[in-house]
């Protein structure tokens, strides 16, 4: 075995390695993690991170052939989609107004009310300050 | 060393479908389901691999294309509550939010 296909080796093994130790990362965090917005996160890390490791190491080990086409073709293509379906699924939960805790929908709706409400409220600020100015006097 | 991988994706795979059985929300699982379809085309090139015949990469491929397709689907079905015709007349649900108990999205 030559020394280039030594390297080649071990950067494959690697790159399979820490791609699977990604993956598992991933999915323990799609377990572990205590709100669907926090798992968002987990599941990101086994799309991108550990399928690029995964697709990488199997190319190496593959060597020019067609099956590295097929796999880089893959590749391409789970890199676009992944961060777009999750991006997607993020999307339509903040649209049904599924919200993290926290965190108030932003719409106009609440934009006029709070400022309704914060209106009315220095209304009645000046109101007490006028009534206590007055006992004052 | 294609075993340990193989393995490792397959553990994977089950911890995902656990999530995917008992998340409690809909949107959670979608998530879910659509890393399960990830893990399934890494383990279809993995396996290939460990057989010594890297052969189902079109499967895989296909199955990525799918995958995609399909949680895009049922996102816009939750949306929508059709899959095909959102024209106006069809979107009632789509103009009125309503509760998120009604809607079925906290489970």
């Amino acid at each position: 075995m030559s020394a280039l296909e030594w390297i080649i080796e071990v950067l494959s093994w690697a790159a399979i390695l820490s791609g699977c130790a990604f993956m598992l990362i991933g999915a323990i965090g799609t377990v572990r993690f205590p709100d669907f917005w926090t798992r968002l996160h987990a599941v990101s890390v086994s799309d991108s991170a550990g399928m690029i490791l995964l697709i990488l190491g199997m190319c190496l080990q593959a060597g020019l052939t067609l099956i590295t086409v097929k796999l880089i073709l893959i590749g391409i293509f789970l890199f676009i989609t992944g961060p777009t379906a999750t991006h997607a699924v993020a999307n339509a939960a903040m649209v049904s107004g599924f919200l993290p805790e926290g965190l108030k929908r932003p719409s106009i709706k609440t934009k006029k009310a709070t400022t309704k409400a914060t209106k009315a409220k220095t209304v009645k600020k000046k109101a007490v300050k006028a009534s206590k100015s007055k006992g004052a006097a | 060393m294609f075993l340990a991988a193989t393995i490792a994706l397959f553990v994977g795979m089950i911890i995902v479908l656990a999530r995917l059985y008992a998340g409690p929300t809909l949107y959670g699982r979608i998530l879910a389901g659509n890393s399960f379809g990830t893990y399934t085309v890494l383990f279809i090139g993995v396996l290939g691999f460990l057989n010594e015949r890297p052969d189902f990469l079109d499967i895989a491929l296909l199955y990525a294309l799918i995958n995609f397709a399909g949680t895009i689907a049922v996102l816009k079905y939750f949306r929508y509550r059709t899959v095909g015709d959102t024209s106006p007349q069809n979107k009632g649900v789509k103009n009125s939010p309503g509760k998120l108990k009604d809607r079925g999205v906290l489970g």
